[in-house]
C-alpha cells in the first residue's frame, strides 16, 4: 500500500487523529467536551509512545493522564460557576494579553524544536530504552537524585493541596466560641 | 526470554480496541435504527433517582471531592514508580530497597500530615 509499512500507516493515522482531537479541544464551546477530546488526544499520544516502543510511558500516560489528571480537570471545571450569566466579560485588554502570552508560548515551542535538529536519530530497529526493565535500570542508578526529588515534589503538592483545600476546623471552633 | 520487543507486538491490543469500539458503535446504531421511538416530554426529562430535578447542572460543588481526587493522583504516581523497581527488584538488591524506601518514607510524611489534618474526613 503506497510503499508504506504498517508502522508508518499507524503513525499517520495516529498523528491525524491526535491533531484533529487537539483542534477539537480548542474549538469546542463546551469545556466538558473539551476535556473529553483531550482524553482522546492523550490516547493517540499513548499510541505514539507504543510506536516508539516506550510501553511504560504509554501505560502511565493512559493511567495517570487520561485517567486521573483528566478527572481533576473535570473537577476543576465543575468547581467553577459556568452559568452563562456568571461568565466574566472578556475585556479587549484581556484578549490582547492572552494573545501575547499564547504567541510567546508558540515562540518558545518553535525555539525548543530548533534544538531538536542536533539530536542524532538512532536507526536500525526500535529502541529498547523505553521498556520497563531498561527504564528502571536507568531510573535507579543514573537518575536516582531526580527520582528522590520527585518524592519531595509530590510531598509539597500534597501538603499544598491540603493547606488550600482543607478548612482548619480548630480555628473555626475558636471563632465560634469567641463569638 | 527477554527477546527484543517491537511496537508490532501491540497489534492484538489495537485489534481489541477496534473490536470493542466497533461493538459499542454497532450496538448503539442498531438500537437507534431498530428500536421504536416514542418521545414524550416526561421521557426525555433528565432523571435523577426519581426525584424531580431542580436548578441546573452547572452548580459549583464542594472542594472535598477535588481534595480526595488530588490525593489519589499523588499516591497513584507513587505506585507508578514502583513498577520499574518491581521489574528490577532482584538486580538492584538491597540498594534498590533503600532507594525506594527513602522515596516512600518521604511520601509517608505527607500521608501522616494528611491523616493529622483529617483531610479525608467527611464532616457535615
Amino acid at each position: 500500500m503506497l510503499g508504506l509499512t504498517i508502522t508508518q500507516w499507524l503513525f499517520g493515522i495516529l498523528s491525524f487523529l491526535a491533531i484533529m482531537f487537539a483542534l477539537m479541544v480548542v474549538f469546542t464551546r463546551n469545556p466538558v467536551n473539551s476535556v473529553l477530546y483531550l482524553v482522546l488526544t492523550f490516547f493517540c499520544i499513548a499510541g505514539h509512545y507504543i510506536l516508539l516502543n516506550a510501553q511504560f510511558l504509554a501505560v502511565v500516560h493512559i493511567v495517570v493522564y487520561a485517567g486521573a489528571i483528566m478527572v481533576l480537570f473535570l473537577f476543576i471545571i465543575m468547581l467553577m460557576n459556568l452559568n452563562p450569566d456568571a461568565e466574566p466579560r472578556k475585556h479587549i485588554v484581556t484578549r490582547i494579553i492572552a494573545g501575547v502570552i499564547g504567541g510567546v508560548l508558540l515562540f518558545v515551542m518553535v525555539g525548543a524544536l530548533k534544538g531538536a535538529e542536533q539530536l542524532q536519530i538512532v536507526q536500525g530497529g526500535p529502541s529498547q530504552i523505553g521498556l520497563v526493565k531498561n527504564l528502571g535500570k536507568v531510573l535507579f542508578s543514573e537518575f536516582l537524585f531526580p527520582f528522590e526529588i520527585a518524592s519531595i515534589l509530590l510531598l509539597a503538592a500534597l501538603v499544598g493541596a491540603i493547606m488550600i483545600g482543607k478548612r482548619d476546623t480548630n480555628t473555626n471552633d475558636k471563632d465560634i466560641i469567641n463569638q | 526470554m527477554s527477546t527484543a520487543s517491537s511496537p508490532l507486538d501491540y497489534l492484538p491490543i489495537l485489534l481489541m480496541f477496534i473490536v470493542a469500539l466497533g461493538f459499542v458503535v454497532t450496538t448503539m446504531v442498531a438500537s437507534h435504527w431498530l428500536g421504536p421511538k416514542r418521545k414524550t416530554k416526561i421521557k426525555l426529562d433528565s432523571f435523577e433517582c426519581g426525584i424531580e430535578s431542580e436548578g441546573n447542572a452547572r452548580m459549583p460543588f464542594a472542594i472535598k471531592y477535588f481534595l480526595v481526587a488530588i490525593i489519589f493522583v499523588l499516591f497513584d504516581i507513587e505506585v507508578i514508580f514502583m513498577y520499574p523497581w518491581a521489574v528490577n527488584f532482584k538486580e538492584l538488591g538491597m540498594f534498590g530497597v533503600i532507594e525506594v524506601f527513602t522515596f516512600i518514607i518521604l511520601l509517608l510524611v505527607g500521608f501522616y500530615y494528611m491523616l493529622s489534618k483529617k483531610a479525608l474526613k467527611w464532616e457535615e
